[in-house]
């Protein structure tokens, strides 16, 4: 605690703002994953976290940082670059598995409506 | 003054963070099919390291940054191969 009593006020309300929006982002993203209904629907808010939660943390950790080393301080800017590269991947994957996993779950449910007791094992799903 | 405050605001954030964590890891305790849980445990990643870096900043140290991005690339590898299995185990099977 000793170091945060030399940042300057105007940097402090600074960090204190962007980190708070950045947390409260992660929040509420993560509140809607819990209530949102359908997985397509569930998809979305985590998004919010992963791009304006991440960004304003990592913003608010540079301008600490440099004003606490008296230089720049931009290797936060690694992390940024990555999760702004990398999540839209994952969701797509996801989104793509998700997909292929509903219909799966309703051809097989077809199949069963006109034979009970079909000849392949159905994969039970969780 | 402004440090208390900043100190304040930084615990006030990580607590935030780790109920945001606790609501994923009840979605992920609780969603209904697979790739719920992945996506939820994606959001756990993220806010673990969110987490990281808010502690990273209390504490003034670069080690925290380093676990940081550990736990960023440990997610994203984590969950797209889990996404690639949800989309290729039901095609063997």
């Amino acid at each position: 605690m000793t170091h945060l009593a030399d940042v300057p006020p105007l940097v402090a309300w600074l960090v204190a703002v962007l980190t708070l929006a950045g947390a409260a982002f992660a929040l509420i993203g993560s509140i809607g994953l819990l209530r949102l209904r359908t997985f397509y629907e569930r998809i979305h808010p985590p998004t919010m976290g992963t791009t304006l939660g991440v960004g304003c943390v990592l913003l608010a950790s540079m301008l600490l940082f440099s004003t606490l080393a008296m230089r720049p301080v931009v290797h936060e800017i690694v992390i940024a670059v990555f999760v702004v590269l990398t999540t839209p991947v994952t969701y797509m994957l996801l989104v793509r598995a998700a997909i292929h996993r509903d219909r799966v779950a309703r051809e097989d449910a077809a199949r069963a409506g006109e034979t009970p007791r079909g000849d392949r094992a159905s994969p039970r799903l969780p | 003054m402004s440090g208390s405050m900043l100190y304040a605001a930084l615990l006030v954030a990580q607590a935030m963070t780790a109920l945001a964590m606790a609501l994923a890891s009840w979605r992920l305790l609780r969603g209904p099919r697979a790739h719920d849980r992945v996506l939820a445990l994606d959001t756990m990643y993220v806010n673990a390291m969110l987490l990281l870096l808010i502690f990273g900043m209390r504490e003034a140290s670069t080690f925290y940054f380093e676990a940081a991005l550990v736990i960023g690339m440990l997610g994203f590898v984590s969950t797209a191969a889990l996404a690639k299995f949800l989309l290729r185990g039901e095609v063997i099977e």
